[in-house]
């Protein structure tokens, strides 16, 4: 699944970045910012009206991403939520 | 050509010895290059680079040392505009050596860029910030073993608060007396894509045993705070709460602070300029004091109001709820090619819009800013404000003047929209929303005040020269030829050769005459009718009250509200666009606006009926 279908309060695992009409750029930004495989990732809210994501990286990053952007990103759940 | 060696050394030739600062966005860059450079930095000149770049030279070792703050980049490697700018740096400017400054706390991702720079042979010195926030989050770094790894040396320090500075400090020196040769990369691109394309493994490699990331983090203070301000439901009214307080400062503090400043020049007019020029004839005399000195007194009126602006925008951004009104104002914002920080732009822009086009400098993306600046001048500032409560007491008698003050304001909300909507295809935005949410931190007195200084410098170098020659032309065309006055003056023929286009509109030669003026400053344009009209304040009122409609009236309001922005705006759209296009554009755009509303206004309100 990708990351915008992540529910806010649940933890991920990153599994992969997809190239997007941003194609590197967007990639090479994400990675930047901390999204890379196996990382785990975590949907703190989302904002109303389909605005952006706001999420944590690791465990010190937190970025806000559109929810196009947020497609990008495939990741893996275990299945529990927290 | 290959990238064998990586830097290519030059024999130091040049006297000053040259250091660049490298980091993330967010990482205290600016914070450090302050506590380094004091007050003295300042913007320099580098041929191809688009941005500013801010400098200062300071003495180390007896010897003058430049000091260079690169913009932020994510990766030496990347693609958007700042990440090109510090390529094309590196490539075309030796440097003696680089400060690579990293974010501890989020070491884990920001080692990157250090491994790049050292892959690609630079002189470095690595900088942990923020290390007092890195033990708050429980993450472990082991300096030496780290240095030990990396070959370079590092340190740990909290650029704001001073710990840990002097160290790295007296080893800056270290490195700069050692220093005997300049380095640049003249084949940057291959030595990037074969050296600088650092993987996650080898990330990981350097960090394993050397630095320890917690798992999970406490719920600490940031996040209790984010459940309020980013709440949902509460979010967008608490920011719009936080807008209005900052929108109540500049226009109580900052705004009364210009009449001071006036206050001040006009002293300094009367007792000093006056004597002073009296000897000389009539005309030079009105030349001095009516052109030069009240081209430099519109500059001067700028600065309190300035210093004030930034002083707020430093506390905003430093305090990490800027890129937090992204978030919440983005889902509106994206649909108009813009962002949250937009709308925080425009709204200061409602007080101002010169420091709100120079607050625009926080967005990276060269479109994005464009675009906003585009839409900044139809921000129904105080100034135009004063004229509008000018022309609506004298035509509208009654209570409904309130009702059209509001009308004129919601107009300058539309112009915005439908500008930003208009043109969201043709600066368009590449780059992608991705913004890191900081840790809320409490601003240091120290670096608010140094940005309010900073900018106004800024403004003062670059910006008072073309004001005071735009104040200087005004006086020509409104008072030459010798002896013309009104209508007579060049201005006054300009009116009415005008007047073809602006008869359609309801405007008479007269406010077309003072719309003219309007070009230095809005503020003029009631003050240049009594002149115009030969008439005292309350006779010019009656006079206007007698001779305009209220649908002339209105029109001369739509069109003041849209048309050409003062001249201080007009120089820092081209101080801060850098494009004579981009300037002339707006100003075409803005005054083809304004026509185009008027019109519609005038005519349909002739067409229904109404005089």
């Amino acid at each position: 699944m990708t990351l915008s279908e992540l529910k806010p309060g649940s933890l991920a695992i990153v599994e992969s970045v997809q190239l997007s009409r941003h194609g590197q750029a967007l990639a090479k930004r994400l990675e930047a910012m901390g999204i890379v495989p196996n990382r785990p990732i975590r949907v703190l809210r989302q904002a109303w009206f389909g605005g952006p994501l706001h999420i944590r990286v690791g465990s010190t990053t937190e970025i806000a991403i559109r929810r196009t952007e947020a497609k990008m990103v495939l990741i893996q759940t275990n299945g529990t939520t927290n | 050509m290959n990238c064998h060696s990586g830097t290519t050394a030059i024999k130091a030739t040049k006297a000053v010895k040259r250091v660049a600062l490298i980091g993330m966005p967010n990482t205290g860059k600016s914070t450090l290059f302050n506590r380094l450079t004091g007050a003295t930095a300042f913007v320099g000149n580098w041929p191809g680079v688009t941005v500013d770049l801010l400098q200062a030279h300071i003495n180390i070792n007896h010897e003058t040392v430049e000091f260079v703050d690169l913009p932020g980049i994510y990766d030496l490697n990347g693609f958007s505009e700042d990440e090109k700018v510090v390529q094309y740096f590196l490539e075309s400017f030796g440097v003696d050596l680089v400060i690579v400054i990293l974010n501890a706390a989020q070491i884990d991702r920001q080692i990157r860029i250090a491994l790049q720079i050292k892959a690609l042979g630079l002189p470095a010195i690595i900088l942990l910030n923020m290390a007092d926030e890195a033990k708050y989050y429980g993450v472990e770094i082991q300096v030496n073993e780290l240095s030990k790894r990396l070959e370079l040396p590092v340190f740990l320090l909290s650029a704001k608060y001073g710990r840990g500075y002097e160290r790295a400090y007296r080893e800056i020196c270290q490195k700069l007396a050692e220093s005997v040769t300049t380095h640049k990369i003249t084949n940057l691109k291959n030595c990037l894509s074969e050296k600088a394309d650092i993987s996650v493994e080898e990330m990981e490699n350097i960090l394993t045993g050397a630095v320890q990331m917690p798992s999970q983090i406490a719920v600490n203070i940031t996040q209790q705070i984010d459940r309020i301000l980013l709440h949902p439901i509460l979010g967008l009214p608490l920011f719009f709460a936080g807008m209005f307080a900052v929108f109540w400062v500049v226009w109580n503090v900052g705004l009364p602070s210009q009449d001071i400043m006036d206050k001040i020049t006009g002293w300094l007019q009367t007792n000093a300029i006056e004597p002073l020029v009296s000897p000389l004839p009539k005309l030079a005399q009105d030349f001095i004091v009516n052109g030069l000195w009240g081209g430099l007194a519109t500059v001067a009126s700028f600065v309190p109001l300035l210093v004030l602006f930034f002083m707020i925008m430093a506390v905003l951004e430093d305090s990490g709820y800027l890129s937090r009104s992204a978030y919440l104002m983005d889902a509106f914002m994206a649909k108009l090619g813009l962002d949250g920080r937009s709308f925080v732009m425009q709204m200061m822009g409602f007080g101002c819009n010169v420091p709100a086009l120079m607050g625009t400098r926080v967005m990276r993306s060269k479109a994005l800013r464009l675009l906003t600046m585009l839409v900044i001048p139809f921000a129904l500032c105080a100034a135009r404000l004063q004229v509008f409560v000018f022309i609506i007491a004298a035509v509208v008698p009654n209570g409904n003047g309130v009702l059209v003050l509001f009308s004129l304001y919601l107009l300058s909300f539309v112009a915005a929209i439908v500008t930003a909507a208009l043109f969201q295809g043709v600066f368009k935005n590449e780059e992608p929303f991705v913004l890191e949410l900081p840790p809320y931190r409490v601003p240091t007195l120290k670096h608010v005040l140094l940005r309010g200084w900073g900018e106004v410098k800024q403004f003062l170098t670059r910006a008072s020269g073309f004001i005071t020659l735009g104040c200087v032309a005004v006086w020509v065309v409104t008072n030459l030829p010798l002896g013309a006055t009104g209508l007579n003056t060049i201005g006054g023929q300009i009116g009415q050769f005008l007047s073809p286009i602006m008869e359609p509109i309801g405007i008479n030669p007269y406010l077309t005459l003072a719309l003219l003026f309007g070009v230095i400053a809005k503020e003029v344009v009631v003050g240049s009718l009594a002149v115009i009209y030969g008439l005292g304040a309350d006779a010019v009122t009656n006079q206007i009250a007698g001779t305009v409609t209220f649908i002339q009236a209105y029109s001369f309001c739509i069109f003041c509200l849209l048309y050409t922005p003062c001249l201080t705006t007009t120089a820092t759209l081209f101080n801060e666009a850098k494009s004579w296009k981009f300037t002339l554009f707006a100003l075409a755009y803005s005054f083809g606006l304004a026509w185009v509303a008027s019109f519609i206004f005038y005519q349909s309100a002739l067409a229904l009926g109404f005089k």
